[in-house]
């Protein structure tokens, strides 16, 4: 990849992310992320990881921030109002550290890559099949593994929201929801 | 992406890149401007086949100065469809509701429409097409993983709908985002498992290849198209593209009867037509994708490299430029038929509601599509590779 | 060519924002996004440093992080939800009932 092309993607990368966490509206705030993640697809790409790049434009953006938005809308807290952060003081410790956590680790990784010495890359580097090939070989049992814990969290996700319909069934059923109704004394009426 | 042998013997000398950048640059128009215009044809179908389907006459007023009728022509709404339904459309005013997030709202029809413009650019409108030395490839962009970039441009063009409905500040508008949001992400699995169950068929996400894939015969006549070896896989993906370009019975994000028009209410104007483009966009992707998919792309039957081969023996050989046009009307032509065929199940069928939607996708289509990668996968294991 | 650190200081002001966001802000929306834009940055740095030791296994480590996080996101979005019918609040501040 030019370094041009890097400069402009890394530049970026970086706008999203401030976005995603200085917005006030939280959509803006999804769809910052959604930015950042498309920029680090082409990335990928740039880098050899073809599939991976679409993967995380398949999954990621097409999928995950999606759900985000959905979730949003569906609780309707797009609205941030009422949700200060902590005080001045936290931000700036927090903005601190975080400066100081940042230069540490480019520190730490501008002195690393003396690792090994720069190989040539085959032309199938980070195609499909090559990808495929390492996935259903060397980690196979992990590959199982995760399909085993998407299963797991398909079933959570449904069990959090089941109980949920459950509690709110008998308050949802009476026609007069002022009616005040010993069972949803905490929750407050709509 | 990495340049094929040819490109990078091209690329030795500086005419050769300037020639090669200009193919691509006219591969690239074509392909815009035949979208471009075949949506509109899609309209023009649209308005008078549905008239014709309802017993109306639909759209016959326009003219240009009485001109079709001095010469006694009878007027078939063209001029209506192609020139004074867009003026109009474009000259009207750009209305944004008070409380619209400005920037979203202008941005979302826009949204809606690249991600569905884009995935055109790696239809293969045919085979390869010779003109002296230079070796076209009649795909506007060569790309190995095609089939995985259809399914991220598809996954993106629920942005635009879904944030045109927000935007919008309209209680409607935002229901019917929601409602497209849910639907999208729940047909696009439907989709995904249908192409899955294709590119495990022919061993390649390269559209080009499937293509080639489905050249010759069957019992020395019938043509090798993907049809007769995925016909689940079709249904599934003539389904999920309905539902995925929202349009009858499929069309709960803007159920007009119940949502005013869902997720376009708050537009008009400009925005509204190109929200009505990408509608019929995505009918053009939906038609394109099945003939590359099932209908043999830009195969002909009995039509190879070198001309026709017929089943009796009957041999006709043609230059390569006539094979190569050939080709291409043949992709386009099935392209037109599959999208008046959406456009009349369009005009058929009564729109579902929300939770037969949901359960045809995820208890209907899903465990189908479960069932025929794994019948697939099987299959091709046991007949040892292709 | 681009070298390999840019994009490993890249990554590392990425999950440093990430940091930030979680520190930052309380909106528990909010604060989940910057845990995955922390899971994005680390994503870079596998993928940029599989490729200069030319080995594939970044990459599948970018394909396994990314299962879990979408896992990780289904179920804690469902939490969110859950939490949010019972408390009617994303402040993670005032979400204290275990702290006295």
């Amino acid at each position: 990849m030019p370094q041009w092309l890097f400069a402009f993607l890394a530049a970026l990368a970086i706008i999203g992310a401030l976005g995603t966490i200085m917005q006030r509206n939280l959509v803006h705030c999804v769809l910052g992320f959604a930015l950042v993640l498309i920029d680090l697809g082409v990335l990928y790409m740039g880098l050899g990881a073809v599939t991976v790049g679409f993967l995380q434009i398949i999954v990621y953006v097409g999928a995950i921030m999606v759900l985000f938005l959905f979730v949003i809308w569906l609780l309707n807290v797009q609205a941030d109002a009422g949700v200060r952060g902590g005080g001045l003081g936290l931000k700036l410790l927090g903005t601190l550290g975080a400066a100081a956590l940042a230069a540490e680790l480019a520190a730490v990784f501008f002195h690393a890559p003396k690792l090994s010495q720069v190989r040539t890359i085959p032309p199938d580097f980070g195609s499909i099949a090559k990808l495929a090939q390492a996935l259903f070989t060397r980690y196979l049992v992990a590959f199982e593994a995760t399909s085993l814990l998407l299963l797991g969290a398909i079933v959570g996700a449904v069990g959090l929201a089941r109980r949920l319909a459950v509690q709110t069934a008998p308050a949802a059923a009476t026609p007069d929801r002022l009616a005040p109704a010993a069972n949803d004394a905490p929750r407050k009426v709509a | 992406m990495r340049p094929d042998a040819h490109t990078r013997n091209l690329l030795a000398s500086d005419s050769g890149v300037t020639i090669e950048l200009a193919i691509g640059a006219i591969k690239a128009v074509v392909m815009v401007l035949l979208v471009m215009g075949l949506t509109t044809l899609m309209l023009w179908f649209e308005r008078k086949g549905s008239a014709l389907i309802q017993d109306r006459i639909g759209a016959n007023r326009a003219n240009v100065f009485g001109l079709g009728k001095r010469l006694g022509l009878p007027n078939f709404g063209v001029i209506n469809t192609v020139l004074a339904d867009p003026v109009k459309m474009f000259t009207k005013e750009d209305f944004v509701p008070d409380g619209a997030d400005r920037f979203l709202h202008g941005l979302a029809p826009f949204l809606a429409l690249f991600p569905v413009i884009i995935t055109f650019a790696v239809a293969p409108m045919g085979d390869m097409l010779r003109i002296g030395k230079y070796h076209i490839d009649l795909q506007p962009a060569n790309l190995d993983v095609a089939a995985l970039y259809v399914l991220a441009t598809i996954g993106m063009g629920v942005y635009g709908i879904a944030l045109g409905g927000w935007a919008s500040n309209n209680r409607w508008s935002l229901l019917g985002g929601i409602r497209a949001s849910a639907q999208m992400i729940s047909y696009e699995i439907a989709m995904g498992l249908a192409i899955i169950a294709v590119v495990v068929t022919y061993g390649t996400l390269d559209l080009q290849q499937m293509c080639r894939a489905q050249g010759g015969v069957w019992f020395g006549f019938l043509p090798r198209w993907g049809i007769l070896l995925q016909p689940v896989s079709f249904l599934m993906l003539l389904i999920a593209g309905i539902a995925e370009s929202k349009r009858v019975p499929f069309d709960l994000p803007e159920g007009e009867s119940e949502l005013v028009a869902g997720y376009f209410t708050e537009y008009s104007g400009g925005k509204q037509a190109v929200f009505m483009m990408t509608d019929f966009a995505e009918v053009l992707l939906v038609a394109v994708l099945i003939t590359t998919f099932f209908f043999g792309g830009w195969q002909v039957p009995w039509l190879y490299r070198d001309g026709f081969h017929f089943p009796g023996g009957a041999a006709l050989m043609l230059p390569n430029i006539v094979v190569a046009l050939m080709q291409f009307v043949a992709f386009w032509i099935k392209v037109i038929i599959l999208s008046c065929l959406q456009i009349l199940i369009r005009w058929t069928l009564p729109r579902l509601r929300y939770d037969q939607l949901m359960r045809l996708g995820w208890k209907g289509l899903v465990p189908l599509g479960l069932l025929n990668l794994v019948a697939t996968a099987f299959v091709v294991v046991v007949a040892g590779g292709k | 060519m681009t070298p390999v650190s840019y994009y490993m200081a890249l990554s590392a002001i990425l999950f440093a924002i990430g940091v930030i966001g979680v520190m930052v802000r309380r909106n528990v929306i909010v604060m989940f996004l910057a845990i995955e834009l922390m899971l994005n940055a680390v994503n870079l740095a596998f993928v940029a440093l599989g490729r200069r030791i030319g080995s594939m296994d970044g990459q599948v480590i970018v394909f396994f992080v990314m299962t879990v996080a979408a896992a990780e996101a289904a179920v804690g979005l469902a939490i969110i939800i859950a939490m949010f019918r019972n408390r009617e609040t994303v402040n993670a501040d005032e979400l204290n009932l275990l702290r006295w």
